[in-house]
Formats: C-alpha cells, structure tokens, sequence
C-alpha cells in the first residue's frame, strides 16, 4: 500500500503531499412516485407539471413514506455490504430558498437508514482499494431554480421537488483523482445492477460533492491508525460535480491549489467551493462562518422508519448478482483481474458477455468483446445496448471459429458484414463461400502454385526458414483468405522439407 | 325529547338529529336559523367567512337525501368549522394575513369525514393567528367577543383561544356544534371560559391532514359542542385512521353515545396535587373540591396521584411548539401563495418584507423563540431537554394511570377576562394554559365541562383527562359530570338588542 501509495502524492516546493478524498454522492431512487408524494418522478416532463399539493408545500399537507423507496434504499445498503439500522429518523433541514416549497428539506441527519458498509475499487495497475461507506440516507431533492426565462424575474419549476436521493457518504479514503473517479465509477455499476438508482449524470440522476484535503507525507497512514483528524488537513467541498471526467479534474485543481496556499504561507479554510468545469477551477462559494445554520430536529409528520428484519432479508434474497462476485467469477474462468473488471463494469456489458461466451472458450470471447465488438462501438459511438450485432450472433461467429468453419481473419469481415448489412452470420457465410479450406487437396494445389510461381523464393526459405511466413501469406491470399493457416503452415513444412522450430 | 323550541337555535346537536330524523323540522329550516342568527351575531366577530349560501345549497342537498332515505350519522345538521381546517373552495385564513385570499383546492380529512356524514358548514370561524393564543386576540381579522359578560360590567370579555369564534359561536348558539385544534389548550380553555363543553381527543385519533399546522406533535382537532353528548356524536364522524397522516392511529372508533351513560361506579378518579398552583382564585379550587364530591357520589373513588415534573410543562410546551412552528410556517414564503410584499429588491428582501407585513407579533415571536431554541449551541441546551422533559411528563402520567382511569383537574386558572387585559404581557397570557398543555405534551385525550359559575356570573370548566384512546371511558366520566353539575345557563344575548 505504501509503495503504490507514494507514486499518488503531489509534490509541491517544499515536498511531497498527500491528498485525501471523501465523497457524498446523492443518487435518485429510481422508483414511480416521489420520497413523500404521489407525483411522478419521469423526467423531461413539462415545468411544474409532476407537483402534488405536498411538493408545493400548500397548508396543511403532509408527506406520506413511499415504501418503495425505503426498499430501494435497502436494497442499495445491502448491496454495499452495509449495516441496515431497523429503526431510523426522518430529520427537517431548515432553510429558505424558492426551490425548498417546505422551507425544509426532510433528511435524515442523526439516525440514518444504512450505517457503515464498503466498495472495492479497481485500478489501472491491477490495485484493488477499499473505499468505506459512512452511511446511506434518504432525503427530498429541491426543485429547480431558473434564473434566464425573464429578464428581470426568476422562475421555479418544482418536478423534481421531492423526488427520492440517497446521499451515500464515504469515509476519506480516496488518494487521487483516479481513485475518486474510479469510486464513482464503481458507485454507479453498483446501483445500477441493483437497479435503484438508474446512474444518469447527465440528467442529474448522481451527482457528487466532493471533499479534499492535503496533508504531510505520513499524515494519512497516522489518521488510518488513530481514527484522528488532526494530522489530517482542513477539507474544502467541492459542491455538484457531475461527471467521472470533472471530479479527477476539480480533484487535482483542488489539491494543487491548497498545496499553493499552505506552501505560500496561508492556511485553508473549510469551505464550500464550486468547480467550473469551463475554466477547470474550484471557486469559493460560502465560508465556514457563512455556512447555513440547518436547524435539524426530528420532523414530528414522520414516525420513526421501523424495518422489519424479515422484509430485509426478503430483499436481500433478491439481490442480483454484483459487480465483485461477477469478476470473481469471470477470473475462475480463466480471465484476468483487468479484463474482468471491464466486464463487469456495466451490467449491460456483462450481461452482453454471458451470452456471447455460452459454450466457447471464456478468454478467447472476452477477446473478441474487447477488440473487435467494443472497438467497433467505440468507432461508431455507440453504447453496448445500441450493439447491431445480436450477443448469439457473436457467439455464433466465435463457435465457427473454434470449429474451424472459420478463420479469424474471415471472422472480422464477417463480423463486418452483419454489423452493416444484418443477417445470420452462418448463412452468411454459406451465401459467401467464406468457410475455411482445411481439404489438404486444395491447399496443396495452391502451395504447388505458389511454388512454381516464385522459385527464388523457396531457395531463399530453404536457407532462412523464418521467411515461410511469407509464403504462407500467398497461400492465404490464393485461397481468398478461407484456407486454415496451421494446415497452410503444416503443409508447407512437409512441402518444403523445414525444420520444426522455424 | 324535549319539545322542538321556537328558537331553533337553542338545540343541542342530539336533540336536532333526533328532530330532523324524525321529519320534524327540515335541514334547510334549521340551517336557515343559523344564518340568521350569524348574522345578527355579526358584533361577536365569531367568524371570518360566513358561507350562509353554500349552506343553504347544503342543507337543501342534505334534505333531498333524508327524502330519500339517505341518512347519515350528522345529517342535515348545521356546523361552524374553525378556519384552520382546510375547505375546498372556501377561503381559509388561519386568521393571518400570510394566508391573502388563499382558497384551498382540497378539503380537510376531519371536515370531509364531517360532510359525508351529511352534515351542513355554516361558515371558518374566528381563530388567534394560526392558532397562536388564548384569546384570539391576536386574529389579524379582530378580536371574537365573548358572549357571557360578567353581572356588574358590560366590558367585553375574551372568548378564549386559540378556538375563540368557534367557542363563541357555540356558546351564542350561531351554530350546533363546532370543530377546534388544540395544541396547548385552544379547545378546552374556550369552552371552559363560554360554559361549553370542549374535547381533545388522543393525538391520532383524528388525522391532521388538511388543518393548517402549528405544532405538529401537538396539534389535534376536536369538537365543540353544548353537551357531552353532543362531543361523543361529533367524535364518531370526526377520528378517522388516515393513509395521508402517518401520525394518525389505526384502532377502531367506538359509538361513543352509546358508551355514555354507563355510569362512573368504581371508576377510579385520580387528583394530580400538583395542579395546586398558587395564585389560583379559591373559587377554582372549591369547583375542583365540588367535581370530585360529585363524581364520589356517583360510586367513583378519588385517589391522590402525583404528576412530579407538571412545573416544567409550560416551559417544556413553549420550546417544543415555537420550535415546530418556526419550521411549519417557514412554507409561508410569499413565493406560491398568500401574501406577497411589493416592492423587494432580491429574494431575501422578498422574504422579510411578506413575512414581516403577513404574520402578526405573536406569530413573529414564536417564530424568532423556535429559531432560537434550535439553533447550533442552544439546540441541546432548550430543545434536547424539552423532548426529555416531555417524556418524563408522559411518564409521570403513565404512573398515575396506574392508580385511576381519569384524571379531574380545573381547566383554567380564573374564568375570561376582559378583552386587552393579558395582552402586554405574554407570559401571563401564556399562564391560561398551564392547566390544559400537559395533556398536549403526553398526547392523551382531555375534555372540559361547564361545572359552575363565578361570583360575577361567568362560567368555569372541570377537566378531565383520560388514557391514550379511552375517550369512551372519558365521555363517560365527562357526562357523569356533566349530570351532577347540572349546567343550564346561557349568555343573555346583548348583541340581539
């Protein structure tokens, strides 16, 4: 930990600095109603057009749990080994802004629904990082402000007051801006195989607030010992940061700068800041001293959440399959850390891999996922769930390849020919005579050929049998590609009279 | 049943059910009186909104069902309704200026339970500002005047509060019965000072969706009426478990008339001695003596208890309820509804001007205590110990239920003053619930009943006080003193003259 803990550190003038990260992600629940109401939570909908009288904050109304939502956020708890608390409190978060209707957001402050759990995280240099969850709670999402409708006016739409978040707060346990990058990553597939929280950044559905902190080399290693902040540094949040790509950078901007500022003499005060994506920059946003005072008191609308031990083990029953277990069980069949982490890194992804493997070789359909489905993807900018090649299609092709049907050549322009055209590859392969020659009697008819045709040549190979090679690859080309390269290579050797090792 | 009087007005709500069951007078005609007599009435200030139209279109409604056959438990019967209680369609007020001409799109559960039990609305009662006082002097739409007036004076008196024009409405006979909430007292100190009976039933009992709040952990809405029985018939149609109030209970809701007359034979009547307060008038204290001597002669046995921590009841009550209302009427905003200051420059200033110009003193004082109380350095300081001090409240009464089954105490420290009298000193107005707020604190059910009159003529209430969800029992012990008292008096009507 140590060693690849260094390589993670800053260095500034007068030495090297260690940072430290914390995140408090606020992920919407997926479920049809809002936390407290019966409004619906679809987004894209027209301003103000998915508000009950509660999420308006009218007299007299009162906000009802949604049980689905006290599920999903169970569910969510479960799925990050955490502690589910069987009796928690809905808190209010008093403050005044246009968008708060309630002029209070209910929250959950002393006594949250999930306590302490845990993320692995994966790194590129094949480093698994454990990243500790503080808590889960629930709470309402404000409306939305909108300051450029009007000249001299602002307007307020109130469709996602109300709406469902889980604030999960990690532990500071992220050192870098790959680690606080990954973490979100990995949050994400999380709740996503879970299916409590459908992970779209951009339309605001995770969003992170991120905490940073510099300290001394050594600092880090003294607070996971004693549990003591002290020879941690002062914090500052970064408020809002809405994509994997934003977070490393606010994260690196940040850090540098507090480097700056302790290295210039100066000290850092706590603080909120916001990260201008535009300029790459963190910006100071309010003081510690101007923090809102939230008032917190247990809302008396609210009776305490009390959970039903039996109703949780009932959802713990019907957790999906995550991400880790995925891996672990992609690595038992043969592949390696990274590449099953990639796998796994998207449900849809996985999902797409299983079927593609059924009956073939695990390493070589990881392979043929990774170089030639995904690089084609990527080309076309398509996500795995825009795939035009069907996962049975793949396995189709990989099948005719490990038979022989096909070569590998032939297999990516067949791969080529479906991704464009469409068809089933096997008829597509007997409609374009594409099937591999392994008939010796055609092979060495095309060897004879190509033999009477370059007689320099052999004299040549017979001298340096590495340049067989080359004639393989007339072979091949005489045979349009379809003759099997190891009979091409096996009958070439007797043909030639090589030696074995060539 | 007594025969129908010419002044139909004069009835008690069984008494009308039982004519208008008995086709002996229609809706249209009973609610046609009241009309008429809230008219007159007008020089009380009892209400905010009149609805004498709606009604009548009610009332007319009501009486093509009785033709029909239809009847429900309150049909026909004609209602004042405390304008705290959302109405849709009908302006509610809280007696604020904040709420503007706010016209709530939705109806109370307690006053739809009441409407589909065919029962009339007459119209919003007068109300202290968002139920805020104990005098309902502190109503943006002026002070309610009570109808008694002492025999040597003509100044006018308050009617109690916070459920002020509903206590006066009811005492004027302006209507049968009428709804009230009770936070620390706003029913029972009413109808104690107009000689009406008033209940509080246990916190869930009825559900408090739709009535604008205050306190939440506090607040319950319950009747008003001229007679137990009358409160036992309106509790049936008013509690209701509730799917939109989680604080609402899911218990069965008995036939409370029916469970009235049972009697109080071996009933275990407890006297909490720390409800000898000083400074009380010893006519308080020779009507508590009295009560308890006349529910012993009905077979009851009176057995002291302690209740240790009743000192701290008043304190505890005035951090917990400013503490809930300065975050319930946060919503009140001047952003989607009700009262919006011209004239701000930015949103802050938006805020301070509609909150400053909308909510009157007592409602800005009780905001800036609740601020106080929980904010970072004072939270644990006022409102951590008042939650504990609460619930030491409620232990005490947990206790001294094992001993007895209802509690007999005075309702009010001195009967109404007169109008202006308390107002300077909020402490001392803040002293008229201090017999009332512990009930509110252990959120068990209490009802006043007019048991005496003062040396001057003004009417004094016992209270009793009953476990979580015995209103059965409470009624019973509540009629039983009732009987013995044998109340008859009415207000002489000055303000027909």
């Amino acid at each position: 930990m140590s060693a690849a803990g260094k390589s993670k550190n800053l260095k500034g003038e007068t030495g090297e600095w260690e940072i430290v990260i914390g995140m408090e992600v606020h992920a919407q629940v997926s479920s049809q109603s809002k936390l407290f109401s019966g409004a619906s939570t679809e987004f894209g909908a027209e301003p103000n057009n998915q508000v009950s009288f509660i999420d308006a904050g009218f007299p007299g109304m009162l906000p009802v749990i949604n049980e689905k939502c006290v599920e999903q956020a169970v569910r969510t708890g479960l799925g990050l080994k955490a502690q589910i608390n069987l009796r928690s409190l809905f808190d209010r978060k008093n403050y005044f802004y246009p968008d708060l209707p309630q002029g209070y957001q209910i929250s959950q402050y002393k006594d949250p629904i999930v306590g302490e759990g845990e993320v692995f995280i994966d790194l590129k240099d094949g480093e698994t990082i454990k990243v500790g969850i503080e808590r889960l709670h629930l709470e309402q999402d404000a409306g939305k402000s909108l300051h450029d409708q009007h000249p001299d006016s602002s307007f307020v739409d109130l469709n996602r007051s109300g709406i469902a978040l889980m604030e999960i707060v990690t532990k500071p346990h992220m050192r870098s801006s790959e680690e606080a990058a990954a973490f979100l990553k990995k949050l994400r597939a999380i709740v996503r195989y879970l299916g409590t929280c459908d992970g779209n950044m951009d339309e605001g559905s995770m969003r992170a607030d991120v905490n940073v902190s510099v300290c001394k080399v050594g600092g880090y290693d003294e607070f996971r010992k004693t549990g003591s902040f002290k020879t941690l540094g002062t914090r500052c949040e970064i408020k809002n940061v809405n994509s994997m790509r934003f977070i490393a950078q606010a994260v690196e901007y940040e850090a540098r700068r507090q480097i700056e500022v302790i290295e210039g003499g100066g000290t850092i005060q706590q603080e909120t800041r916001l990260f201008d994506s535009r300029q790459g920059e963190t910006r100071s946003m309010r003081s510690k001293e101007e923090a809102h005072d939230y008032r917190y008191f247990p809302d008396p609308d609210l009776l305490p959440l009390e959970l039903d031990p039996a109703w949780v083990e009932a959802i713990k029953q019907t957790l999906p399959e995550l991400p880790d277990e995925k891996k672990a069980r992609f690595m038992a069949l043969g592949l390696g850390a990274y590449d099953a982490s990639v796998l796994v890194a998207e449900r849809e992804l996985a999902d797409f891999y299983e079927e593609m493997a059924k009956g073939v070789d695990a390493k070589s359909a990881a392979n043929w996922l990774n170089n030639e489905v995904l690089g084609r993807l990527n080309r076309d900018g398509l996500s795995i769930t825009q795939v035009p090649v069907s996962a049975a299609a793949n396995n189709a092709i990989i099948r005719m390849v490990a038979d022989q049907t096909i070569s590998g050549k032939i297999a990516k322009d067949l791969l080529d020919i479906v991704w464009t055209e469409g068809g089933d590859p096997k008829q597509v392969v007997e409609a374009r005579g594409m099937k591999q020659v392994t008939d010796t009697g055609a092979i060495d008819a095309a060897i004879e050929a190509v033999i009477a045709a370059n007689p320099a040549k052999v004299e040549e190979v017979k001298a340096k049998p590495k340049l067989a090679a080359w004639f393989v690859g007339q072979v091949m080309k005489q045979t349009g590609g379809k003759a099997n390269p190891m009979a091409v290579n096996a009958a070439l050797k007797t043909r030639l009279n090589l030696p074995d090792e060539g | 049943m007594p025969p129908i009087s010419s002044d139909l007005t004069a009835m008690t709500l069984a008494e009308a059910r039982d004519a208008i069951k008995a086709k002996k007078i229609s809706s249209k005609e009973l609610t046609g009186a009241f009309v008429k007599a809230i008219e007159v009435g007008r020089p009380l200030n009892a209400f905010i909104t009149e609805a004498g139209e709606q009604a009548m279109l009610m009332a007319d409604a009501s009486d093509r069902r009785i033709a029909k056959g239809e009847m429900g438990a309150l049909e026909g019967l004609p209602l004042a309704i405390k304008d705290l209680f959302c109405t849709k369609g009908v302006r509610t007020t809280a007696a604020s200026k904040i709420l503007g001409n706010f016209v709530p799109p939705y109806e109370s559960t307690v006053t739809q339970n009441l409407w589909d039990a065919g029962a009339v609305m007459l119209g919003k009662t007068n109300l202290d500002e968002f139920a805020m006082g104990s005098s309902n002097e502190t109503s943006a739409f002026g002070p309610v005047f009570n109808p008694w007036r002492a025999s040597n004076s003509n100044a006018n008196l308050v009617p109690g509060g916070s459920s002020g024009g509903s206590s006066a409405a009811v005492a004027a006979d302006l209507c049968l019965a009428a709804t009230g909430t009770d936070t620390g007292g706003s029913i029972r100190q009413p109808a104690a000072v107009t000689g009406r009976v008033g209940l509080k039933p246990t916190y869930g009992r009825c559900s408090r969706f739709g009535i604008v709040a205050f306190a939440s952990s506090l607040d319950q809405a319950g009747p008003m009426t001229k007679t137990v029985r009358d409160a036992a018939i309106m509790l049936k149609t008013m509690a209701s478990v509730d799917a939109k109030d989680s604080t609402s209970v899911n218990l069965p809701v008995p036939d409370y008339e029916k469970l009235l007359e049972g009697g109080i034979k071996g009933l275990k009547v407890g006297i909490p001695k720390e409800y000898r307060i000083e400074g009380v008038p010893a006519e308080i204290n020779a009507l508590w003596t009295k009560g308890a001597e006349w529910m012993k002669a009905q077979g009851a046995e009176i057995v002291e208890v302690s209740l240790p921590h009743t000192k701290y009841a008043l304190p505890t009550y005035y951090i917990v309820a400013p503490a809930e209302c300065s975050s319930n009427l946060a919503r009140y905003d001047g952003v989607r509804f009700g009262h919006r200051a011209s004239g701000a420059r930015d949103i802050t200033d938006l805020y301070e001007k509609s909150r400053g110009e909308g909510f009157g003193a007592e409602v800005q004082r009780r905001i800036l205590i609740g601020t106080y109380v929980l904010s970072a350095g004072y939270y644990d300081a006022y409102y951590a110990r008042a939650q504990k001090l609460r619930t030491l409240i409620k232990r005490d009464f947990d206790q001294a239920f094992e001993k007895c089954d209802v509690l007999l105490t005075p309702t009010t420290p001195g009967p109404a003053f007169a109008v202006g009298a308390k107002t300077t000193d909020p402490l001392e107005m803040y002293l008229q619930d201090v017999f009332t707020v512990t009930v509110n604190l252990a959120g068990l059910p209490g009802i006043s009943v007019p048991a005496g009159l003062t040396e001057t003529g003004l009417p004094l209430g016992l209270q009793l006080i009953g476990k979580a969800f015995d209103e059965a029992t409470l009624l019973r012990a509540a009629y039983a003193v009732e009987t013995a008292a044998d109340f008859k008096h009415s207000p002489a009507k000055w303000w027909n003259l």
